[in-house]
Parts: C-alpha cells; sequence; structure tokens
C-alpha cells in the first residue's frame, strides 16, 4: 500500500465515524484529561511551595523533581503494574488492566513535570505580588493562590505540556492498560498495533487525529494566553 | 589491482537476505541456532525482521524483504494464491497449548477436543484472553473458534493487542484462560499459575513454512539466496540442527521437511 493510499483509507475511516477509532480517541481524552487535572492538583501546589518557601532539603526536592522529569514511562508503568498486580500490594483491587489504572499511572508520571514547570513559572512572577496581598492582609493561602491567579498564563502552558505529554504517552497505557480493545485500547496502543499487523490506515487515521488534539488544545492555549493581554 | 579491490570488497560484503519472521523463531533462539552456518557457507548475511506472522507477510507483499518464516497456513496459502509469493516449504512445526488457571472455573480439562472446550468457556462466559494482533497464534485461535462454532464476542472476551508473554501474564491476571505456543508457555511457567488445560489435539498443530517473496513482482528480491536458505533449512543437514534444540530438554520445533529425519529426530 502506498503512502497516498493508506492516507486516503485514513480519511475514509475517520469520516465514516469508525467505532473502533472512536472508542480510541476517547479512552486518550478520558486518560489524558483526567490525569492532566489530578497532576495538575498535585503539580502546581508542589511547585509553588518549592519556590516560593524555605524548608531544609529544599534544594533537594527541587533537584528529585527535576530528574524525577527524565523517568522513562515504562519504568512508571512497571511501578504501577507492580503495585496493582494480583501479587502486588494493591493487588485486591483489581485495578490492573483498566482506565483508572492507566490515569494513576499517567498522573504520577507528569506530576514531576507540572511541578518544576510551575517552578519555573512562579520564580519568575513579581515577587512584589505575593508581599502586596499580605500587606492588605490576605491570608498565607490567599496570597499563595493570588500569586498562582496573576501567573495564570504560563501556568496555563505548563497544563498544556503536561496534557501533551499525556495524549501521546505510550508505555504507561501499554503495561497497566493492556492495550485491550474498545476498553483500554488508546490511540498510541492502537497505533502501535496496527502497525505491528502491517495494517497502515488506522494507524494513520489514529496518526491524523492525535495532530488534530495536539492543535486544538495549542489553539486554546493560545486563545486564552491572549485574553485580557 | 581494480579487480583485486572489487573481490576484497565482495568478501567484505557479503550479499544481504532480508527475512521477515514471526517472533517464535527468533524470541526462541531457533534463528541464531540455525543462521550462522547458513551465513558462513552460503556467504550470504540474513537481516532478520521479527514480526508477528500477519506483518511477515505484509512485508513481503510490498517488496520490504525477500523471504518470510511464518506460521499461519490459511495466510501463507492466499499470500501464494495471490501471487505475492513462490515456493512454499513446510519446515518445522511444534503446537499450541490452551492453558488456564490452575483451578480450571470453566471445568474444561476433561474434555477430549479443543473446538469443544472453547464452546465450554464461551458457554460459560468464562475469560478468554485472545492476543488480538493478527499473529499466527491469533489466527489459529480464530480457526478453532470456528471450528468450535462460536463467534467469540462478549464481555469475556478480551482482545489485548499484545505479544505472548504479555498475554499470558494478563491471562494469570485475570484468571483466564489463552491460547499460547508451547515454546513461549514453557518459558514463561514459573512466574504464573497457569496450567495447560488442552494439548496434542489435531487442531493445535502449529505449521512453520518458508515463502520466497515472487521475484516475477518485485525483481530486487535476493531470490537464488532466498532459495539457498530454503535448501538449507530443509536439507537433512538443516533439519537435524533445527531438531537438535532443546529448552530445558524439550524440543522446541520438530523438523517436518525430510520426513526420515523428522522421524528419527523425534525418537
Amino acid at each position: 500500500m502506498s503512502f497516498r493510499e493508506a492516507l486516503a483509507a485514513s480519511l475514509a475511516l475517520l469520516l465514516a465515524g469508525d467505532a473502533d477509532v472512536l472508542s480510541a480517541v476517547l479512552v486518550s481524552l478520558r486518560v489524558a484529561l483526567a490525569a492532566t487535572f489530578f497532576s495538575s492538583l498535585a503539580g502546581i501546589p508542589i511547585g509553588f511551595l518549592v519556590v516560593s518557601r524555605s524548608f531544609r532539603g529544599r534544594r533537594a526536592v527541587e533537584i528529585a523533581l527535576r530528574t524525577l522529569t527524565a523517568v522513562p514511562t515504562v519504568v512508571i508503568g512497571l511501578i504501577v503494574y507492580t503495585l496493582l498486580s494480583r501479587r502486588g500490594p494493591l493487588g485486591g483491587l483489581e485495578l490492573l488492566y483498566t482506565e483508572t489504572a492507566m490515569i494513576l499511572g499517567s498522573t504520577l508520571l507528569v506530576v514531576p513535570l507540572m511541578a518544576t514547570l510551575t517552578m519555573a513559572v512562579v520564580s519568575h512572577a513579581d515577587p512584589r505580588i505575593e508581599e502586596t496581598a499580605l500587606t492588605l492582609g490576605a491570608s498565607r493561602t490567599r496570597a499563595a493562590l493570588t500569586v498562582l491567579i496573576e501567573s495564570r498564563r504560563g501556568l496555563l502552558a505548563a497544563v498544556a505540556s503536561g496534557f501533551g505529554r499525556l495524549i501521546s504517552e505510550l508505555g504507561v497505557a501499554l503495561m497497566v492498560g493492556g492495550n485491550i480493545a474498545r476498553k483500554t485500547r488508546t490511540m498510541t496502543t492502537a497505533i502501535a498495533l496496527e502497525t505491528g499487523k502491517g495494517d497502515f490506515p488506522l494507524a494513520f487515521a489514529l496518526g491524523l487525529v492525535l495532530l488534530g488534539v495536539a492543535l486544538g488544545v495549542n489553539l486554546v492555549v493560545y486563545a486564552l494566553s491572549q485574553e485580557g493581554r | 589491482m581494480c579487480t583485486a579491490m572489487l573481490a576484497l570488497h565482495a568478501a567484505a560484503e557479503p550479499t544481504r537476505l532480508r527475512l521477515a519472521t514471526t517472533t517464535s523463531t527468533e524470541q526462541s533462539g531457533l534463528l541464531a541456532h540455525v543462521l550462522p552456518e547458513f551465513e558462513r557457507r552460503f556467504g550470504v548475511a540474513v537481516d532478520v525482521i521479527a514480526v508477528g506472522s500477519g506483518k511477515a507477510l505484509k512485508l513481503g507483499e510490498n517488496g520490504d524483504v525477500d523471504v518470510i518464516f511464518a506460521h499461519a497456513p490459511e495466510l501463507e496459502e492466499a499470500f501464494v494464491r495471490a501471487g505475492f509469493g513462490v515456493n512454499r516449504r513446510a519446515v518445522m512445526r511444534n503446537d499450541f497449548v490452551l492453558v488456564g488457571p490452575a483451578h480450571d472455573p470453566a471445568g474444561i480439562k476433561q474434555i477430549r477436543s479443543t473446538p469443544a472446550a472453547l464452546r465450554r468457556i464461551a458457554e460459560r462466559g468464562v475469560t478468554f484472553i485472545s492476543r488480538g494482533d493478527e499473529s499466527g497464534t491469533h489466527q489459529k485461535e480464530r480457526q478453532l473458534w470456528r471450528e468450535a462454532e462460536v463467534t467469540p464476542q462478549g464481555v469475556w472476551y478480551v482482545s489485548a493487542g499484545l505479544g505472548m508473554g504479555q498475554v499470558l501474564l494478563m491471562a494469570d491476571e485475570k484468571n483466564a484462560y489463552t491460547l499460547s505456543d508451547r515454546g513461549t508457555f514453557l518459558s514463561y511457567r514459573r512466574k504464573g499459575d497457569l496450567i495447560i488445560v488442552q494439548e496434542n489435539d489435531p487442531p493445535l498443530d502449529n505449521p512453520y513454512s518458508l515463502i520466497v517473496v515472487n521475484p516475477a513482482r518485485y525483481p530486487d528480491v535476493k531470490y537464488i539466496e532466498a532459495m539457498q536458505l530454503i535448501a538449507w533449512l530443509t536439507s537433512p543437514e538443516g533439519q537435524a540442527r533445527i531438531g537438535g534444540l532443546r529448552h530445558e530438554g524439550q524440543i522446541l520445533f520438530h523438523p517436518m521437511a525430510v520426513p526420515a529425519v523428522a522421524e528419527e529426530k523425534r525418537r
């Protein structure tokens, strides 16, 4: 099959709303969105605290977080697999090969990235914001929140980076999701499988959707960052 | 001088033969066991591309390889019929086993035929994990479901797009049944609780064949070298070498190209 034929066949699949394609797209989006949400919830406060508060071992925590951003996805996959396996400590939950397991693994994967990106954003924020807020009688938490709100454009870009990493993630999805058809099969695991089968149209179709999603996310982020400028 | 250099160059750069093969021949160590001797003798270097049988045939269809080593008889026949390949030759065989949890939840260990055992799994709705990847094992599994006259679908039928080892792990985790080639199951066994529930049934036979990509279709195909590979692997010597590969004392592939040698080796 030539490149053109594969491309044409993939477009036909997309336009026909092929159920396998649709299912893979939805699983990918659900997992990536949920994991982006949870990793932001954990990563942004961690990043903020590391930059704006002084405590013992702060430097070590910072280095640890930066190191963890380089952990290969298959290592996170292996850790979560071992935890959730029938013989693992959390085996009783029967979460292995479910979307929940994929969200858990993906969240763990991206928390360090969210934290380090937040650190970069907050360290560039004007230090007077927090001081002013405190002077005006805000509580420390309220002042921190003010800093984060004032840094929202940078944080938004951080969240978008996290989402970008997650939507294109393969290792965790394959290891703890198991690539089960219509259940835990994502766009990336489907592309890996279809390429392995030598069936390129479906792989191409999913590749196109991935590109589309990436474009969409970047457009939204761009629009939001322009707002109020 | 110039000719001498050319001759030297030819000696240093052997012809490269591209072999697309099912993963089991590579992972079991068979190719490492038989290819060096072939390469030494014929001055040919074999580039091994280990993929599923389905993909191996697709690579041949596209003319990306010269020769194919597969274990998917139906696909192979269709491949030759469509004019993509020539000179299909049976080389060796081993077998598949149906494996499942030690407590055999579908109660199929006593059933005499594998299709009947599969029918029972479907009736009782016990989880069955399928490779779901168009591999030779997946083809065999489809054939067995057809023989069982069951269309496998429903929550109990899990189509995992994974390799054999990962599917065995999944079957173990989910207390499920699955079809495996004996070699992979043997090398995996110590890590899980799965047992063999069906074996030595004729439908579980697993023949491996070599096919040359049709040189009339793709003139670049290294036809002569590909035929040399087939000749060597189906010769009494090549067959004896295949039969000599053992894993914990068990023969992994029974040679079947030369009946007399096959019989002698099997004893």
